[in-house]
């Protein structure tokens, strides 16, 4: 296996605060990698670095062997790393097939967009294919701004799965979303996954994580504490550590000791 | 069948719109006529870039101005005849506001929200005080054009054609980037400009393409207002509240959609041209203006073509769960274009 995606020793202050400190990850093609840690350990900044929306002060980023460090977030997305937010980010006054149809010329020049018409044949059907596969299509021609919060996260997953990407990062698919759709996301993953889709996940629900993940990265503190299969990761005593000293959260030890 | 017949509706008003004249014979409401078609023009053209990108730019009058400025300075110096050929000046004038408008939105566009709206009236006074400085501007003294020697009976009709004509033009765009990639890409940054972003749109050069393409609009604009007038003065074709008029007017009628600014333009200008010709206390519209904005902020803040719009599917949706009962299916979208 190579790594498709790949950040080396990056660092990133925010003033006097340093969010990662000399982090590194490697996302295997064809895996789908976790990333757990707790509240404030870096996770969702090393995401904004990975996809260009913030730019580190010290390491590189990696996709396909290229670096992409300093590219712009469009230019990743072109290249084909997609990616979701933890407050999903939908648009709101335009209706669900426009929201999937903004997303869907990720190769194109921006004044095409001028002599072309919103959408083509094969991009409406392929936009109503990705909300059939994530079971929404019935609200194609509702606005979006009037989903439910499970809805938006279907959305927002089926959008970025419209432009095909190579490798698709999910902060917090699962974060308020109730049992059931947890595991219709979960299966939906699984079964991307196994279409070739490689996954970088963040997740506060351990056994989501767990469940899912054949690799998972512990960060702790902006750093990658620990990286291994799930099982390894669970009975790491650095990790019951990382957990117990940033934050006093018994449950997710708990979560992480007994899945 | 509801395509044809709101085109048919389109046709009809054009239709109206060519007759206009023949109904209105009195030249001081000709002149009416034809600065309502103007400011109708830049309403469309405004809401085409701010409407549908959520920028509200309230600096626009500079490229007016420079539309108005590059017919009156290149009528002078090339001795272009005081006759109908000044029109072929028109476009220039807008091609020149295209000029102006992209560095302009080189550097506001590079902010959001309240201080993009700040940046763009602090640039529009930039260029009002240096029409108002410079020497080629004439200084507060303006500049006078050629002289058009038409009998003033039937001097407006020309204009009036040529105004209609700007402003099928600046509907057609709008209509035109409404239905484009192009503008689905401009809506998706007035709802999340990052989000936008990491779905691949560019969305400054989308925002810049956007902004310089509206600014045509105002340069043809000032320069049909300036060889109409045949005399133009600094402060008033930079006039600060012109970009009010205008936000007014495209917020009156419905912002970001295509039917709103026309209507509000239609509706509200002529309505201020009338005031102040009837009164002579010129600003009593803006007393007027400024209780109306307050009532559409408060009972119809999304204007008057949503509101009514709304209704319209309410009363709708009451007809069709009186004669059969309620389907909790959603039709499936077949297209985007409703």
């Amino acid at each position: 296996m190579t790594a498709l995606l790949k950040a080396q020793g990056i660092s990133k202050a925010f003033g006097g605060v340093h969010a990662l400190n000399n982090c590194s990850l490697s996302v295997e093609k064809g895996s789908i990698t976790g990333l757990i840690g707790p509240n404030g350990s870096g996770k969702t900044t090393l995401f904004n670095v990975m996809t260009g929306y913030v730019k580190p002060d010290v390491g590189t980023v990696e996709f396909e062997g290229k670096d992409i460090t300093n590219a712009r977030p469009d230019k990743v997305f072109a290249l084909g790393v997609g990616r979701t937010f933890q407050l999903t980010r939908i648009f709101g006054r335009i209706s669900v097939l426009e929201n999937m149809l903004v997303a869907t010329q990720r190769e194109e020049g921006w004044l095409r967009g001028l002599t072309r018409s919103m959408s083509s044949k094969s991009e409406l059907d392929a936009a109503m294919e990705w909300l059939n596969f994530v079971g929404i299509a019935r609200l194609a021609k509702l606005p979006a701004g009037s989903l439910s919060y499970g809805q938006r996260k279907l959305l927002e997953l089926a959008y970025v799965l419209v432009a095909d990407p190579d490798v698709i990062l999910l902060d917090e698919p699962a974060g308020g979303v109730n049992l059931t759709l947890i595991n219709e996301i979960g299966q939906k993953i699984r079964a991307l996954n196994e279409l070739g889709k490689t996954f970088l996940i963040v997740e506060h629900n351990m056994e989501f994580v767990m469940s899912l993940c054949h690799s998972v990265t512990v960060m702790h503190q902006g750093s990658d504490l620990v990286t291994g299969a799930p099982a390894d990761v669970r009975s790491n005593p650095l990790v019951l550590d990382a957990y117990l000293g940033g934050s006093d959260d018994d449950d997710i030890i708990e979560e992480i000791a007994h899945g | 069948m509801l395509l044809q017949k709101k085109n048919l509706l389109w046709v009809v008003a054009l239709v109206i719109a060519l007759f206009v004249p023949q109904m209105i014979t009195n030249p001081a409401y000709r002149q009416i006529a034809v600065i309502t078609l103007i400011f109708t023009a830049c309403t469309t053209s405004w809401n085409m870039f701010s409407g549908y990108s959520g920028y509200v730019a309230l600096g626009s009058a500079a490229f007016y101005g420079t539309g108005a400025y590059t017919m009156a300075l290149v009528a002078n110096h090339m001795h272009v005849p005081g006759n109908g050929d000044m029109f072929w000046l028109v476009p220039l004038g807008g091609l020149a506001a295209v000029l102006v408008a992209i560095p302009v939105g080189l550097v506001a566009l590079r902010v959001r929200r309240h201080t993009f709206v700040v940046i763009t009236i602090a640039i529009f006074f930039v260029f009002q005080l240096s029409a108002i400085n410079a020497n080629f501007t004439g200084g507060t003294g303006g500049l006078t054009l050629p002289y058009v020697p038409w009998q003033i009976q039937n001097y407006h009709l020309p204009f009036y054609y040529v105004a209609l004509v700007v402003l099928v033009f600046a509907i057609l765009l709008s209509a035109g980037v409404r239905r484009s990639r192009f503008g689905l890409q401009l809506l998706a940054i007035r709802d999340d400009e990052d989000r936008a972003l990491g779905l691949g749109v560019k969305v400054f050069q989308v925002k810049l393409t956007g902004f310089a393409m509206s600014a045509f609009t105002f340069g043809m604009g000032g320069a049909l207002y300036a060889m109409m007038q045949g005399q133009i003065y600094p402060q008033f074709v930079f006039d600060p509240m012109f970009d009010i008029t205008i936000a007014l007017m495209a917020f009156f009628g419905g912002f970001g959609t295509l039917l709103g600014p026309i209507i509000g333009g239609l509706v509200l200008e002529s309505a201020q041209q009338y005031l102040t010709v009837t009164y002579s206390n010129g600003s009593l519209y803006l007393i007027l203006f400024g209780v109306l904005f307050l009532l559409v902020i408060l009972f119809m803040p999304q204007g008057i073509v949503v509101f009514v719009r709304d209704r319209m599917a309410q009363r709708q949706d009451r007809l069709e769960s009186a004669t059969k009962p309620a389907s909790t299916e959603t039709p499936v979208a077949q297209g985007v274009h409703s």
